[in-house]
């Protein structure tokens, strides 16, 4: 089977004319790494793969030796769309292994595959399905100030359909790169869009997600407009999240369905939902990793600020949509709080960390908050048991830090290096002084 | 493990796989007397472990005893870097239904008991068939060409950029045109039993197939309501 696989690879390569193979791979913060390798170098980087340097890539430093080796997954590689005159290119997912071969615990892929391993000897397999929200802007000058597209006269002269059509050629493209796209609208505030993508693994999802967003960027940037995931770009619009539709199957068996219940909600889905909302604050700092995704977890965009669970409610962080027909493969819940800033691999691996934690244990789910809980105050919420999701990335860390779950998940590579940088982050955020500061302060005090 | 040795003009010096190990006295002496070189194989391991370097010329399965292990011959066999060509299946009267769907497992079959002569004939039929070198290379459907020497697909004349699993779940599918298949049996046939990733993954990868195959033509692969999916027109339909 495998060898089949690689000789599927190298004759498309041939047959292809493929010019250039980029190797694919994820730093410890999401961003997209990737080299590129000549075609005659395939067959060895398939058998023995590619030995570099991972000291340059952030997470990945050891203070030993950084030498490391990047493994093509063959069964991601995949024709990119954009061929030019000079031919082809194709790109191939990698894990990243030490040199000896074991798998490297600074690569984000190899802490999900290992979290799916867990869940597997339970016999569950996770889907995602991810709806992205990201804004189209005027390409930012030195200023980084956001202009929306439909502000300042950027397309005076054109259609204001651009961004619609800018949406479609990017789901044009994605389909062709085995992403298929369940819908996909224009969000309610200007210049937003949404994707939803259809579910699929956990693993096949986080690698979607690392090409939707290379996607997204390169032909936004084709047509001369910036695309960003930024989560809360600007103050008075709502902010771009991603929630995550979560369910586990068992074998063709969805393990969250149980038709006589009255949300056709199984007491495996019950179990995993409590555990997601017991461990939620902790695994926040890894869903909304940077500074920014805490200005958008306030009341009144839509966006959760409340650790509680609904049915039809959207001020909560855990949704139950209701699946259309009873039907059971789409039963789900809907996890509303990460952003697409986050590091896919390593937010589905706590997230679903927390979930099984509350399968083994058999958490209770808390009673139902179908309430609107931006209008109710604190100490009513408190009263409920409800609390609020980490307000910053300091809290997030504080809570992270003390959390064996999110250890455990991400392993200690990855786990102490993260509170690390994201402290550091965090340090150069408090002795900024912003211009609120400065617009309240200077003139009055 | 048997080898014998003698001279066929079809097949001249080559080894053909037989299963099981060893094979029935009926079945030893009608290939001896047939004059084919044969090496008795006790399970796919097995034969991958002995097969010659020249590779095997054939297989003669017999799936009345232990249908499992003859089954999964045929499979490895044909999973094979070199897959084995011509394979020809021993069944008794109860396990006729068990070649439904396995059409791309065997290239002939023979009812077991068998009449020594009758399995002459369909050896010699179709190891004849072998050296005129009919073996399809090209699959084609209403614009779809998928070409399994060179691995590569194009629809109305255009390239078709698909990963390894897309393919091998498209080709599988175009071979067996206007026949139903389960989830399962699409698991269990394109994927192989090593893969415990649930269902569901059939479910992802025909829905890629149809965004790939663009909409006007995602039809090509229809659900077939609780039952799993058929490719192209329903052979009971005119």
């Amino acid at each position: 089977m495998h060898d089949q696989q690689k000789d599927y690879v190298l004759r498309t390569v041939e047959e292809r004319g493929i010019r250039l193979v980029r190797l694919w791979f994820t730093d410890v913060l999401g961003n997209l790494k990737s080299f590129a390798i000549s075609p005659a170098e395939m067959e060895n980087a398939l058998n023995d793969g590619m030995s570099f340097d991972g000291s340059s890539i952030d997470g990945y430093s050891r203070v030993q030796e950084s030498d490391v080796l990047a493994l093509p997954d063959a069964n991601t590689f995949e024709v990119l769309p954009w061929a030019d005159a000079k031919g082809a290119e194709a790109r191939v997912f990698c894990d990243i292994a030490k040199l000896d071969g074991t798998p490297f615990d600074g690569d984000p892929r190899q802490v999900l595959k290992r979290n799916l391993g867990l869940a597997r000897d339970k016999g569950y397999s996770f889907y995602v399905a991810p709806d992205i929200e990201y804004f189209y802007l005027a390409p930012p000058d030195s200023s980084n100030t956001p202009v929306l597209l439909d502000e300042g006269g950027f397309f005076d002269l054109t259609s204001t359909d651009i961004p619609s059509s800018l949406r479609k050629e990017t789901i044009r493209t994605l389909e062709t790169m085995s992403i298929p796209v369940e819908y996909s609208f224009h969000e309610d505030a200007p210049s937003q869009h949404e994707i939803d993508l259809r579910h699929t693994d956990a693993l096949t999802m986080a690698d979607s997600v690392m090409t939707f967003r290379f996607v997204v960027k390169e032909i936004a940037a084709l047509h001369n407009v910036h695309a960003t995931f930024m989560p809360k770009p600007l103050e008075n619009i709502q902010g771009s999240g991603m929630h995550l539709h979560l369910s586990l199957f068992n074998g063709e068996q969805n393990a969250f369905y149980d038709e006589n219940d009255a949300y056709n909600l199984s007491p495996t889905a019950k179990c995993f939902m409590a555990g997601l909302l017991r461990h939620a604050a902790e695994i926040t700092a890894v869903t909304n990793q940077t500074v920014n995704s805490y200005k958008r977890l306030v009341p009144g965009f839509e966006a959760p600020v409340h650790i509680s669970w609904a049915r039809n409610n959207r001020s909560g962080l855990i949704r139950v949509p209701i699946a259309k027909r009873n039907s059971d493969s789409a039963t789900r819940i809907e996890y509303r709080s990460p952003d697409p800033a986050c590091n896919p691999y390593l937010a589905f691996s706590v997230i679903l960390a927390a979930g099984l934690r509350g399968i083994q244990e058999g958490y209770e789910l808390p009673v139902e908050a179908d309430a609107n809980l931006f209008e109710m105050d604190n100490d009513v919420l408190e009263k409920m048991n409800i609390h609020q999701l980490p307000q910053s990335l300091n809290e997030a860390l504080q809570v992270m830090e003390n959390s064996s779950l999110v250890a455990d998940a991400l392993g200690d590579h990855i786990f102490e290096w993260f509170l690390r940088n994201k402290r550091a982050e965090w340090r150069t955020y408090k002795t900024h002084i912003s211009q609120y500061e400065l617009g309240r302060y200077l003139r009055s005090l | 493990m048997n080898t014998r040795t003698s001279a066929n003009e079809n097949v001249v010096g080559q080894m053909i796989a037989v299963f099981p190990n060893p094979p029935s006295i009926d079945l030893a002496r009608t290939l001896d007397l047939a004059g084919y070189r044969w090496k008795a194989v006790s399970s796919a391991d097995d034969a991958a472990k002995s097969e010659p370097v020249e590779g095997w010329a054939g297989a003669v399965v017999m799936c009345d005893e232990d249908p499992e292990g003859g089954w999964a011959i045929c499979r490895s066999l044909r999973k094979n870097d070199n897959p084995v060509g011509h394979v020809l299946v021993l069944v008794n009267g109860a396990q006729l239904a068990d070649l439904e769907m396995r059409d791309d497992l065997f290239d002939d079959f023979c009812l077991s008991p068998f009449h020594p002569r009758e399995l002459e004939s369909r050896l010699r039929h179709m190891f004849f068939t072998e050296i005129r070198g009919s073996r399809e290379s090209l699959v084609e459907y209403s614009g779809l060409i998928l070409n399994l020497e060179t691995y590569q697909a194009s629809f109305g004349g255009q390239p078709l950029d698909l990963t390894y699993m897309e393919y091998e779940l498209l080709k599988f599918l175009a071979q067996n045109p206007g026949k139903v298949f389960s989830r399962e049996t699409l698991l269990s046939r394109v994927w192989g039993y090593e893969y415990f990733g649930g269902a569901r993954t059939v479910d992802v990868h025909i829905r890629r197939l149809r965004a790939k195959l663009g909409e006007e033509h995602a039809n090509l692969i229809q659900t077939v309501r609780s039952v799993g999916y058929r490719f192209g027109q329903s052979k009971w339909s005119a």
